[in-house]
């Protein structure tokens, strides 16, 4: 049953080094403050699964978090490379990444297998590509019913899946809408679920067939307004849009992802801190 | 005498003009929406255009720098997640048209978004497969966008992220793939159709201003011309007041000059 904690709380009780963590949110609703909080209490070896690794993992990449990556899609939306990501992969700074790499229609189904508690996924799927050669992970199957070739690939089950949503209720009830991606079978395929939310409120007031993830799904729910950013939260802020593309020289070196990683994260005590730190850093850069 | 426009422009509208009314649309980010997005405005506003991320029959008022962009979602007829559309929309064969970008493609119209070098140890890791391995296969027909260069156009793949025709001839529909695959690839420089019989890519049209020699040092093979090949039709005046409207319009919402990757 969900627990309302503090973000802090949450991480230190469920997150532990070494776990299958999920972060998921497919550009909108992507966890960041969960992530800085990964990064802040020294979170190691993690194997991380996301769709879209985004800036949240190029960020815990870099940090030194990860061991192991379950990816489809590792750029920076309508910017360029994930810096990080790249320079762990080519690399293997600050510590080797082992890669595991599919489609997004095999992580999507692989996220439903295991919300579904199968083993494995079949689907249609990369016929005439190389990621069978190149991936132990991708084999395929014959219909028992047809004969016919389809591709099997594992299920994704998270230790925890974490999640943003724009409100809970008092008991710890969830709510999201706009664009979707895999939260609800990321939370599903999971052994624990955290998430933070926007707003607290009395009343979901939703409409049936909203996404609703009941408390009971949930272990610990955060107030976290603005925890998203420089994703979005739809109905709250937009993307922030001069942060992604920011990133690309932060992120390009080293030395410059290090400092922003100390100041903006490792010596700030929240994401409140982390969020006034980013404005003073905005001002400076505008007058540079 | 300057043309009045750019090679990137007469890309674009040659890509929008490929995109008929009314036809289903996986649109991938980058280059495929802005001209996907132009088709709508333009010829086909009947066209759907669904984006991986869960909108169906997006109508985004300016173009979308990610994939899963606000207005996406606000402008669609509705909103479904990320496996919905692909177990359902895609997979399910709903989707006329798969329209692609490609980091790097070979004369078969095989395309490589996924690494430089052994996959294993790469030289350059690209971002790898997103969308694009099951667009390619699930949809009815693929349309290609891409700015042809050395880099682009070559020779031999070092990874196959989406299947175009594979070796040529018939190998695609021995890998049981279902879709017809790629009929063009649009670039700032001409149009290329696969040849009926091999399959291998052949320039059908050049782009004023454009020649074969251009063609051809931008070209990672020895690069085949329809003997039918004539020039294309430049961009009407409506045709870049549209497009540039939408840029000018994305530019003041995002506060960039160019969406292109």
């Amino acid at each position: 049953m969900a627990q309302w904690a503090s973000l802090s709380e949450a991480v230190a009780a469920h997150i532990h080094d070494g776990d299958l963590v999920a972060l998921e949110g497919f550009t909108h609703l992507i966890p960041f403050a969960a992530g800085h909080e990964i990064i802040r209490q020294g979170r190691c070896n993690l194997s991380l699964v996301r769709m879209t690794p985004d800036l949240i993992y190029d960020q815990l990449i870099g940090a030194g978090c990860a061991a192991r990556l379950t990816f489809s899609w590792g750029g920076n939306p309508g910017v360029g490379s994930l810096h990080r990501f790249r320079d762990a992969v080519e690399r293997d700074w600050p510590v080797p990444l082992a890669i595991e790499e599919r489609s997004h229609s095999d992580l999507a189904n692989a996220y439903v297998a295991g919300a579904a508690n199968l083993p494995f996924a079949v689907l249609r799927a990369y016929a005439g590509s190389s990621y069978e050669q190149a991936s132990p992970h991708i084999r395929s199957i014959h219909c028992p019913f047809t004969g016919e070739r389809l591709a099997a690939t594992p299920s994704v089950r998270p230790d925890v899946a974490v999640i943003h949503a724009q409100k809970a209720d008092r008991q710890g009830n969830v709510l999201l809408w706009g664009i979707l991606g895999v939260q609800k079978e990321a939370v599903l395929a999971a052994r624990h679920a955290v998430v933070t939310v926007e707003e607290r409120v009395e009343s979901l007031d939703a409409p049936p067939n909203a996404c609703i993830l009941p408390a009971w799904v949930v272990d610990a729910v955060c107030l976290v307004p603005g925890g998203a950013a420089p994703s979005y939260a739809h109905g709250y802020y937009d993307r922030d849009n001069a942060f992604y593309r920011r990133w690309d020289a932060i992120s390009r070196d080293r030395e410059r992802f290090c400092a922003w990683l100390k100041q903006s994260v490792l010596d700030t005590a929240n994401f409140t801190e982390y969020q006034r730190v980013q404005e003073e850093w905005c001002r400076k850069e505008a007058l540079r | 005498m300057t043309p009045g426009y750019t090679s990137d422009e007469i890309m674009t509208v040659s890509a929008a003009r490929m995109l008929r009314n009314g036809a289903i649309c996986f649109v991938g980010i980058g280059l495929p929406s802005t001209a996907a997005n132009l088709a709508r405005l333009l010829h086909a506003p009947d066209a759907v255009l669904i984006y991986e991320s869960g909108p169906i029959g997006a109508k985004p008022s300016v173009l979308p720098l990610s994939i899963g962009d606000g207005n996406l979602a606000e402008t669609a007829d509705t909103v479904v997640s990320t496996p919905e559309i692909f177990r359902y929309w895609l997979q399910g064969g709903r989707v006329d048209v798969g329209f692609l970008g490609a980091a790097q493609l070979d004369r078969y119209a095989n395309i490589n978004t996924t690494v430089i070098g052994d996959y294993h140890r790469p030289k350059v890791r690209l971002p790898g497969a997103g969308g694009a391995p099951e667009i390619s296969t699930a949809a009815k027909e693929v349309l290609i966008i891409v700015k042809q260069s050395r880099r682009s156009f070559v020779k031999q793949l070092d990874f196959i992220t989406s299947a175009g025709f594979l070796t040529g001839g018939d190998a695609r529909e021995r890998a049981g793939i279902q879709g017809r695959g790629p009929v063009a690839v649009i670039t700032d420089l001409c149009i290329l159709r696969p040849d009926p019989e091999s399959r291998e890519l052949t320039v059908t049209t050049i782009h004023p201003g454009a020649s074969r020699e251009q063609i051809r040092l931008n070209t990672g093979w020895d690069i085949r011309f329809s003997p039918d090949c004539i020039e294309t039709a430049p961009p009407a005046a409506q045709e870049l007041e549209a497009l540039r409207a939408l840029q000018a319009r994305t530019a003041a919402a995002h506060g960039v000059v160019e969406i292109s990757s």
